[in-house]
C-alpha cells in the first residue's frame, strides 16, 4: 500500500494554506515527500478559479471587505466559491502517476469519498451528471476544484458541515444558480473533527492508501470556535 | 517541427478547453516548461512543452474546446531562425493569381483572414522576402497592397516591374474577370486603388501622442463605469450660509492660532450632510443587484484635486466628528493626498462623497457619482449676493449645493428632502465650533 501523510491543520488562512500547498507540490514533483492529504477550515474567503467569471461574484470588493471576507483569484479549476468556518476543506497533494493517470477518475474518487462520508451520517448524497461536486437532491453540499501540474494535484474539495450558508449569497456558487446545503441544515450535528476523521478513512480506502500523520483536527485550538 | 497536441487526461475525457497560452508565438520555450493550460471538468492542468524551440504557431485560441490529440500548436526546434510568427497575410492564398480588382470584401472576409489594411506598408519584409525601398515607396504612393502583387524576382521578390505590371492591370476595367451571376456593382464600390487617401507625410506633426498615466486611466475607467451604471440626476439648492460665515469669521483667527490650520466652509457642509444622511439612510447606501445595502457607517469621501488627476480620500465615521475634527481630517487627507502619502485603505470604503469645486470659482456643477455610492454633493462658491428676504433686499452669503444621485434608487422627492435638511442645518447653524 502507498503511504499518504494526513495533516489536520485546523483553521488556517487561505494564503497560508496556498503557500503550504505550493511548497508540497514542488517537493512532491521532485519525489521528496509522499502524497499528502491536508484537512482544514478557512476563515471567510471567496476564491475564483482560473476559468471563473467575475460576474458570479455578486458583491463588490468593498462589500466583501466590510463583511470581513477576503478574496483570492487562484489557479484551481472551477468558478467562484466561498470557504469559511464550519466547512471541511481537503487539499490532496497526490502524484496521479502512482495511482491512475486520469483526472476524471480522480474527481469521481474524491466525490465518492465525500458521498461515503455523508452516508455514515445517514445523508444520501450523489452526483449530478456534468455538474462536478456532491449533491443532496438538487442542493450542492460539496464543491470540487482541482489544479494539476505534471500529474500532481492541488486544491481539492469543500464540504459544508456547519457552514453559515448565508455567506453564499455573495456568489453564484461555481457559476450555478442552484442552492447549497450543509450537513447541519440536513439535521446532522457533527463536528469538523469527526467528519474529517471519517473522510480520511474513506479517502484512504478508495485511493488504496495507508494513512500516516498526527495532529487530530479536534486538538486544534481553532476547533472550539467552530463547534457550536 | 514538433506538433503539440491536446493531451489525454483520462479515460472518460474526450476533449479539453484550452484556457490560457503561457507562451506567445515567436517565444522561446524549453522542453517541459509549462506551455499552456487546459480545463477539463473542474480540473485545471498546466501542460508542459514536449520539445525545446520556438513556438511557431498557435492553432487553437484561448477559450476553444477541442478533442484530445488535436494539434494545438507547432514548435520549431531550429531555434536559430528566431521564427517570427507567420504573418497572416501569407496564409491568404498566395497561390491565387493576382486579381486586378479586389473582390468585394464583405462575403470573403468571413472565411479567410482579413487582408492587411491598405495602410502605408510598414513591414521590413513583404510577403515574398525583403522589399527594396523603391518598391515600398511605389506601393505607398499608389496605395497598393503588396500581398496582392506577384513577385517575379529572385526567390519571389517583388520588383519594380511587378508593381508596374500590377498597376497597369488594375487600371484596366474589370472586363476579363466578370463574375457570371454577379449583379452590377453599385457605383460607390470603388476599386481599391481609389481607396482611402494616403495619410499626409509625417513631416510637421499636428498632433502629439502621450500615453495616459495610470491614475488618468483609472479615473477614465471609473467615470465611464459610473455613467454606465447609474442614471445620474442632479438637483441644485441655494443655501444661505450667512450664519455659518459669521461663525467662521468669529473663530477664524483663534482657530488658526490654536490648531495651525484655517477654518473653511467645507467642514460645516460635511457636518450638515452627515446629519441629513442619518435621517435619509437611502442616500448612504449602495445598490447590489436587486438588494439595497444600507451602510451603518457614514464614511465621507472628499474629492481632492491633484496635479493632473484627483483622488477621493475618506473621512471614516464622519458622524462621530465635530466641525473641528472634520476640518482636521480634511486638511490632513488633502495634504497627504497631494504629497502622495495616503495609505491604500484611506481611499476605499466611502459611503457618500463631497466635491468642493467652489474653491475653483464654480457656481454649481453636476458631479459624477463615486461608485458604488449612490450620491455625491458638489459645493459651489460662497458669494455675497443680494437676495430678497421679507420683501427687502439683503446681502447674504449664498452657496449653491448640487446633489447628483442615482435615480435607480433615489427619486427626486427624496433627494430634495435630503437637500432641504442640509440647507436647514446650515441656515440655522447653532453648534459651537470651539
Amino acid at each position: 500500500m502507498r503511504n499518504c501523510s494526513v495533516r489536520h491543520l485546523g483553521r488556517i488562512d487561505y494564503g497560508a494554506a496556498l503557500a503550504l500547498q505550493q511548497d508540497l507540490v514542488a517537493r512532491r514533483k521532485q519525489g521528496l515527500v509522499p502524497d499528502h492529504l491536508l484537512l482544514l477550515e478557512h476563515a471567510h474567503v471567496i476564491t475564483l478559479g482560473r476559468n471563473g467569471h467575475m460576474e458570479n461574484l455578486l458583491a463588490s470588493s468593498e462589500i466583501l471587505e466590510r463583511s470581513g471576507i477576503s478574496f483570492y483569484p487562484t489557479d484551481r479549476g472551477g468558478d467562484v466559491t466561498y470557504h469559511g468556518p464550519g466547512q471541511l476543506v481537503g487539499y490532496p497533494i497526490l502524484d496521479l502517476r502512482e495511482w491512475k493517470r486520469d483526472v476524471g477518475a480522480y474527481v469521481r474518487a474524491i466525490e465518492q469519498s465525500i458521498i461515503d462520508t455523508l452516508g455514515d451520517y445517514g445523508i444520501e448524497a450523489g452526483r449530478i451528471p456534468k455538474l462536478t461536486g456532491v449533491w443532496v437532491g438538487d442542493r450542492k453540499i460539496a464543491a470540487i476544484g482541482v489544479h494539476l501540474s505534471r500529474w500532481v494535484t492541488s486544491h481539492g474539495f469543500a464540504l459544508n458541515v456547519t457552514t453559515d450558508l448565508n455567506y453564499f449569497q455573495y456568489i453564484v456558487p461555481c457559476g450555478l444558480t442552484k442552492p447549497v446545503t450543509s450537513m447541519e441544515q440536513l439535521g446532522v450535528r457533527a463536528t469538523l473533527g469527526e467528519v474529517s476523521e471519517k473522510f480520511a478513512t474513506h479517502f484512504a480506502r478508495i485511493f488504496d492508501f495507508e494513512l500516516s500523520g498526527a495532529g487530530a483536527f479536534a486538538c486544534q485550538p481553532a476547533e472550539s470556535e467552530t463547534t457550536r | 517541427m514538433t506538433d503539440v497536441v491536446m493531451p489525454q487526461m483520462g479515460e472518460s475525457i474526450v476533449e479539453g478547453t484550452l484556457t490560457k497560452w503561457l507562451k506567445k508565438p515567436g517565444e522561446r520555450v524549453e522542453r517541459d516548461e509549462p506551455l499552456f493550460e487546459i480545463s477539463t471538468d473542474k480540473v485545471d492542468t498546466e501542460i508542459p512543452s514536449p520539445a525545446a524551440g520556438t513556438l511557431n504557431e498557435v492553432l487553437v485560441q484561448e477559450g476553444a474546446t477541442v478533442g484530445i490529440n488535436t494539434v494545438v500548436a507547432r514548435i520549431d526546434e531550429g531555434g536559430s531562425a528566431a521564427a517570427a510568427p507567420k504573418a497572416p497575410a501569407a496564409e491568404a492564398k498566395p497561390a491565387s493569381p493576382p486579381q486586378p480588382v479586389a473582390p468585394p470584401p464583405a462575403p470573403v472576409a468571413a472565411a479567410a483572414p482579413p487582408p492587411p489594411a491598405p495602410e502605408p506598408v510598414e513591414e521590413e519584409a513583404g510577403p515574398s522576402g525583403p522589399l527594396s525601398p523603391l518598391v515600398r515607396k511605389m506601393a505607398r504612393e499608389n496605395n497598393i497592397d503588396l500581398a496582392r502583387v506577384k513577385g517575379t524576382g529572385a526567390g519571389g521578390r517583388i520588383t519594380k516591374q511587378d508593381v508596374e505590371a500590377y498597376m497597369a492591370a488594375a487600371a484596366q476595367p474589370a472586363a476579363p474577370a466578370k463574375p457570371a451571376a454577379a449583379p452590377p456593382q453599385p457605383a460607390p464600390q470603388a476599386p481599391p486603388t481609389a481607396a482611402p487617401a494616403p495619410l499626409p507625410p509625417a513631416g510637421q506633426a499636428r498632433t502629439r501622442i502621450e500615453p495616459l498615466s495610470t491614475m488618468r486611466q483609472k479615473i477614465a475607467e471609473h467615470m465611464v463605469l459610473s455613467k454606465r451604471t447609474s442614471p445620474h440626476v442632479t438637483t441644485v439648492h441655494r443655501v444661505d450660509m450667512t450664519k455659518v460665515a459669521k461663525m467662521r469669521e468669529r473663530h477664524k483667527a483663534t482657530f488658526q492660532s490654536n490648531y495651525g490650520f484655517s477654518l473653511t466652509y467645507l467642514p460645516f457642509i460635511v457636518r450638515a450632510s452627515v446629519i441629513a444622511l442619518r435621517q435619509f439612510p437611502l442616500l448612504n447606501a449602495s445598490l447590489d443587484g436587486n438588494n439595497i445595502i444600507f451602510h451603518n457607517d457614514i464614511n465621507i469621501g472628499i474629492a481632492v484635486a491633484l496635479e493632473n488627476g484627483l483622488i477621493v480620500p475618506v473621512i471614516r465615521a464622519a458622524d462621530e466628528k465635530n466641525v473641528l475634527g472634520l476640518q482636521r481630517s480634511v486638511v490632513d487627507l488633502a495634504t497627504r493626498a497631494r504629497s502622495r502619502q495616503l495609505k491604500p485603505d484611506e481611499v476605499v470604503g466611502g459611503t457618500f462623497s463631497i466635491t468642493n469645486f467652489g474653491s475653483f470659482g464654480s457656481l454649481m456643477g453636476t458631479p459624477v457619482i463615486n461608485q458604488p455610492q449612490v450620491a455625491i454633493m458638489g459645493v459651489g462658491t460662497v458669494d455675497k449676493t443680494p437676495v430678497v428676504i421679507d420683501d427687502a433686499i439683503a446681502i447674504r452669503s449664498i452657496c449653491h449645493l448640487s446633489l447628483s444621485f442615482d435615480h435607480r434608487l433615489i427619486d427626486g422627492a427624496l433627494a430634495d428632502q435630503f437637500m432641504t435638511k442640509v440647507k436647514q442645518v446650515l441656515e440655522s447653524w447653532s453648534e459651537e465650533v470651539l
